[in-house]
């Protein structure tokens, strides 16, 4: 299945990854080829295959309670590219909210 | 003080002689940082990073009574550590540090092992070669125009050159297994659930596996018996006590190996079908039976893994958007934000697996792709209960080649991707599987061959590699090593 140039930057666009005009080309040459070689799959009948039930049958429980590795609201922002007073910073998503 | 053969010795060895008082921590852990084993860091780049403050604190802290005290340990670069940065090989975690250790980690220290640094690998666990690290290659002890493998490739090198004697990694496909087949060391890949992944940073969370790197079976089954443990912190572990592998050099007396032949008529180095009929021919002579049997070509499972890794990658990774951790864009408006930090800050394969997974879940392909590999995964988790139900073990490949040369694959995703057609099979079923060095091919180059068994059959596994180990441990002298160094065991 051969993707098209416009595939491919609509599907950077869903994964939030900017990718440059210049690349898109070959990288919908790759992935058409990746997707080619998945078609091998079509060699086998799995039509009555169930989807894999992968999770354990019980997940496992612990008490719905702080446990003392709580990370602290500094250590976790202490990463951050921006950060003020505990909060990550973002630019504005939200603007000109009339009061 | 540091014996001149330290570095070289098991972590069994160095454990008891640390518990005895006949060997000092600080010196065990120093052992690999100093000649001869330091200066082969320079060529191959196993580390990623390391300093000696660090290591004298772990080594201060490390307590002297454990099963592993005294011990050396590389881990790779997307464990997280408090006292070391955790890159995944990756710029888009810019400066990050980890305000925990992981799970694994913390019980390494808690056995007494010395954390030394983290090890270079594929970025974000993409890739088969440690080509795809954003800090630069690893190269492969034995020949160092050849990759070590991936993408725990630093680690596995480690182990080879001798800075330590145990390392973890990580395989979601083979990336334990397959760079420990390509430089020569033992890598086991357990039992999906049986090692906490709390801490480790995902990438397929329903395929990862933190593995074990060693150059002796009983360092194996050590390691494994202090990591073995169920976390609260992870929910995917499987119930139980995990199994015993205090038996590993109990024997391989009617033991059951397949021997699916089918997998190996062609596209296989003959120097690796060559070790895979010595390797069933020491099984026999230790006792153990051959049951022939054919089995579904790996290629169905490389198909299966390249839709189903790269989805739950593409999920996984959207975390890394320049909001709380690493690199960010700079950008006025937030969805440019995320997009400009993420194209900068991720390197050319995790950028087509993360486009690949987007494309294998989105509206109208979803079906086509993300389920129908899903279905092909039971298939495929039906064809291993099958094999065994007739044997104990699968004898099989680790890899179809030997150490393949920088560069030969970079630039054609879809071979790359091949060189795992034995080891992603393990993964998608969740059983554990172990890479078993079998010496040196005629160009010098490490031949391996793998193990397979059933869900909890590690015991067994490390029972057959050590009725192995017991016969080739002659064949392994590594390149380079020759005169000065006699592989550890002796």
């Amino acid at each position: 299945m051969a993707l098209s140039r416009a595939e491919a930057a609509r599907i950077a666009e869903l994964a939030r990854l900017h990718v440059d005009d210049s690349e898109l080309d070959r990288l919908a040459i790759e992935l058409s080829n990746v997707l080619d070689f998945a078609a091998t799959l079509n060699e086998l009948e799995l039509a009555d295959e169930p989807l894999t039930a992968f999770a354990p049958a019980d997940s496992p429980l612990r008490i719905d309670g702080p446990d003392g590795r709580t990370l602290d609201v500094h250590l976790a922002t202490a990463n951050a590219p921006e950060a003020e007073a505990g909060f990550f910073l973002v630019p504005p998503v939200v603007e000109d909210l009339e009061p | 003080m540091t014996t001149p053969e330290t570095w070289r010795r098991s972590a069994r060895a160095i454990a008891e002689d640390v518990r005895a008082g006949r060997l000092a921590v600080e010196a065990a852990a120093e052992a690999g940082f100093e000649a001869p084993a330091a200066r082969w860091e320079r060529d191959v780049h196993a580390i990623l990073s390391t300093d000696r403050g660090a290591r004298a604190r772990a080594a201060a802290e490390a307590p002297k009574q454990a099963a592993l005290s005294g011990v050396p340990v590389l881990l790779k670069d997307n464990l997280c550590t408090v006292d070391h940065p955790t890159t995944c090989g990756s710029r888009v975690l810019g400066e990050w540090r980890s305000p925990y250790d992981a799970t694994v980690v913390a019980r390494l220290r808690q056995s007494g092992a010395v954390v030394v640094g983290k090890g270079n690998m594929d970025e974000f666990a993409m890739g088969s070669s440690t080509e795809f690290s954003a800090f630069g290659p690893t190269r492969n002890p034995y020949d160092l125009a050849r990759v070590p493998g991936g993408s725990s490739g630093g680690p596995a090198a480690a182990v080879a050159y001798g800075l330590v004697p145990l390392a973890l990694g990580s395989d979601t496909g083979g990336s334990v297994r397959q760079p420990a087949a390509f430089c020569g060391v033992l890598g086991l890949k357990p039992t999906y659930g049986r090692l906490s992944r709390y801490g480790l940073v995902a990438f397929g969370s329903s395929l990862d596996q933190v593995g074990i790197f060693a150059r002796h079976v009983g360092d194996v089954a050590d390691a494994y018996r202090v990591l073995a443990h169920r976390d609260p912190f992870d929910a995917s572990m499987r119930e139980g006590p995990a199994p015993d592998v205090s038996t590993w050099d109990a024997g391989v007396r009617d033991l059951r190996f397949g021997w699916p032949a089918n997998l190996w008529r062609e596209g296989v180095d003959e120097a690796i079908v060559a070790a895979l009929e010595r390797a069933a021919g020491w099984l026999e002579r230790a006792g153990a039976k051959r049951v022939p049997f054919e089995f579904l070509p790996g290629t169905f499972a490389v198909a299966t893994y390249y839709l189903l890794a790269t989805a739950e990658a593409s999920s996984n990774l959207a975390r890394f958007d320049g909001v709380r951790y690493g690199l960010r864009a700079r950008s006025d408006e937030l969805t440019t934000l995320y997009a400009h930090t993420r194209g900068e800050g991720f390197g050319p394969e995790v950028r087509r697996r993360i486009l690949l997974g987007t494309y294998a879940l989105s509206a109208g392909y979803h079906d086509e792709y993300y389920l129908k590999a899903q279905r092909a995964r039971t298939r495929i988790v039906r064809e291993y209960a099958a094999a065994f139900a007739r044997c104990d073990v699968m004898l099989l490949p680790a890899t179809p080649s030997l150490a393949f040369k920088l560069g030969e694959k970079t630039d054609d995703p879809l071979a790359m991707y091949l060189s795992d057609v034995f080891t992603i099979g393990a993964n998608l079923a969740g059983i554990p599987g172990l890479s078993v060095p079998m010496g040196l091919a005629a160009g010098g180059l490490p031949v391996a061959v793998q193990l397979l068994g059933p869900a909890d059959g590690e015991p067994r596994l490390l029972q057959a590699a050590r009725a192995l180990e017991a016969e080739g441990r002659s064949d392994l002298i590594p390149r380079g090593y020759e005169r000065e160094f006699a592989w550890p065991g002796k």
